[in-house]
């Protein structure tokens, strides 16, 4: 069906990545919002391939959404589609004339590509797919280098790479209108960044979650587990102003042992500013702190426009919180200026109650949280996704780890005002007690290393015996 | 440490009624260069407690004319925007502490406040450790 279209409602064709699938359809809907666009899909619109069809309201918003996105490659104007190439030229002879003539004149330059998906397509083919595209009244020039208008002829060949059909099961032809910032992946690789920690976030999910997070320029953005930064180095990139906190002193300070293999101890100038430097972002450096995320060193009112994190699930890294000493042993008697507060465990459950409350009273309305849960597969369940009464789940994206352990990359957007009574809210809704589940989260995920090493001590006393 | 930050910042020893502003007693304090973004700077005002800042630039010699009062239809008055720039953003703390008008404090050092609560602090308060309970515990470092 191709109904005359007018300039308000034109079709947009976004071709996307193959990869972090899940994460992809959130991250277009937010950065549809974000530009004041809507996600308004085709009716067979298929999540899982690389094609989609997409009413954007205007160009303008289109651009916007391809200087943000990880997840998709290029964005055209698509003039026509079909399931066979009589399909396709039906339909790009009912696109509205008036709206190719202004790129199709003769003073103009321009060139035609072929992009096949799960096919690869001699050169001779490609030229040939090109002539028989002659149909359209193509008037300027052609120019391979330079084109001021480039189109593309996109055939999608399926998704199963071990049955690839002759012919293509769907056919696009549009004009280029933008590609979008998978450079960003490579640029910001951690591999060659200044300061990196053994649990350092790669580039490209950073990206995701600022995208997830809506965060834009002049905002203000929190991360409560800061760690190196990598969350905050993705969000300064969009120009948002970021701080964060840790509880690790040394983290902070950059000191201690390096986490890159061949260097021994962290040098000079190891720290979130000299990676906000090195990215020539500095300016939306704030501060970070070293704090303790469990305890309330803020004003008591809407600060940050967004919260995006990474909390430790004792995996990689410990989870701590403060505590007294008293619990445990009798306190030095002294306490000198290099004192060390002591360090409790901080249970998973207690994390996510503490930063969900932490995130309906700091976030401002409409403002979201982005953070990862960990889930042990087996018993995963949408009942286990944190609530607040405050904050409305927008998405939920699941990246597995191994075949029981995943983390899900949860957002949040806050719609109402916290009120007192909210804080306690984990306490009196009953559904949110798988909740303390998290808590075996680590015994869990360990089960099989734990087992395997049960084993080998029980075959080594055996040996000996 | 940018007074922007310290702004928001309260104290959270257990027990205080009263821990805003934390007070700054600062021994090294350095001029930075920020790019100025009235937008940026527009936005942040609401969210400031002025008289807070104000006193916080005053006890570190760098309130320079900074209006004791907000003044109103800021977001166009740049020569004004420019002024709570320097102070929010400019300003840095290096070394010193923040004092809780009540009670404790917490060093700056580098340019990172430290608001770790050494427990000798919480004992003061022997109602907050009541009911926490302690599992495992381990020595950071």
């Amino acid at each position: 069906m191709a109904l005359p279209c007018s300039r308000a409602c034109r079709k947009y064709l976004l071709h996307l990545a193959q990869e972090n699938i899940e994460f992809r359809l959130p991250e277009i809907k937010s950065l549809l919002a974000l530009n004041g666009g809507q996600f308004t899909p085709e009716e067979n619109f298929n999540e899982k391939s690389p094609f989609w069809v997409l009413n954007i309201p205007s160009e303008e918003i289109a651009q916007g959404i391809m200087k943000r996105t990880v997840c998709a490659k290029s964005l055209f104007e698509l003039w026509g589609q079909g399931r066979t190439q009589e399909d396709l030229q039906a339909s790009l002879n009912s696109y509205p004339m008036e709206n190719m003539v202004p790129y199709l004149k003769p003073d103009s330059t321009y060139k035609v590509n072929v992009y096949t998906f799960n096919k690869t397509v001699t050169h001779l083919d490609r030229i040939k797919r090109i002539d028989a595209l002659e149909f359209l009244p193509f008037q300027g020039k052609v120019n391979l280098k330079n084109p001021e208008n480039v189109f593309c002829l996109l055939e999608d060949y399926g998704s199963d790479p071990n049955s690839i059909p002759d012919e293509p099961v769907h056919i696009y032809f549009g004009r280029w209108i933008a590609d979008g910032q998978r450079e960003l992946i490579r640029s910001y690789s951690v591999k060659k960044r200044h300061f990196i920690g053994n649990t350092s976030m790669d580039a490209g999910l950073s990206f995701i979650m600022a995208n997830h997070c809506k965060v834009k320029a002049n905002d203000l953005v929190f991360d409560p587990f800061v760690g190196t930064g990598s969350l905050l180095v993705a969000c300064s990139h969009f120009g948002s102003y970021v701080c964060g906190t840790d509880i690790d002193y040394n983290t902070i300070h950059g000191i201690g042992k390096a986490s890159r293999k061949d260097q021994k101890w962290r040098g000079p100038d190891e720290n979130i500013r000299a990676n906000l430097r090195q990215y020539g972002a500095e300016k939306s450096y704030i501060d970070v702190l070293v704090s303790d995320a469990s305890k309330t060193i803020w004003r008591p009112r809407e600060l940050f426009d967004a919260i995006i994190t990474d909390p430790p699930y004792g995996i990689r890294e410990s989870t701590r919180k403060t505590g007294s000493q008293k619990e445990i042993i009798k306190p030095a008697e002294e306490c000198g200026e290099n004192h060390v507060p002591v360090s409790m465990a901080y249970h998973l459950s207690d994390i996510f109650t503490d930063l969900l409350n932490f995130a309906a009273k700091h976030l401002v309305m409409g403002g979201r949280l982005v953070y990862w849960l960990p889930v042990y597969r087996p018993e995963y369940s949408e009942d286990i996704i944190p609530k607040h009464p405050c904050l409305k789940l927008i998405s939920n994206c699941e990246q597995t780890l191994s075949s029981h352990t995943a983390r899900r990359l949860i957002t949040m957007e806050k719609l109402k005002e916290f009120e007192e009574k909210d804080e306690l809210a984990h306490l009196t809704d009953s559904k949110l007690s798988p909740y303390q589940g998290h808590n075996s989260f680590r015994e869990k995920y360990f089960s099989g290393v734990t087992k395997k090493i049960a084993k080998e001590e029980a075959n080594n006393t055996k040996n000996k015996d | 440490m940018k007074l922007l930050t310290h702004n928001m910042l309260t104290s959270h020893v257990k027990g205080v009624t009263c821990g805003y502003p934390l007070l700054i007693q600062a021994t090294e304090v350095k001029l930075n260069d920020v790019d100025f973004n009235a937008e940026f700077v527009a936005r942040m005002i609401p969210k400031m407690e002025w008289s807070a800042l104000v006193g916080a630039a005053d006890s570190l010699g760098h309130l320079n004319d900074l209006p004791k009062d907000l003044v109103s239809d800021y977001e166009n008055n740049e020569d004004f925007l420019r002024k709570v720039h320097h102070i929010l953003l400019e300003v840095e703390v290096l070394e010193g502490t923040l004092k809780c008008p009540e009670s404790g404090e917490f060093p700056v050092s580098k340019g990172v406040p430290n608001m770790l609560l050494n427990e000798d602090r919480v004992l003061r308060h022997p109602k907050t450790w009541i009911g926490l309970g302690c599992v495992s515990v381990c020595v950071v470092m």
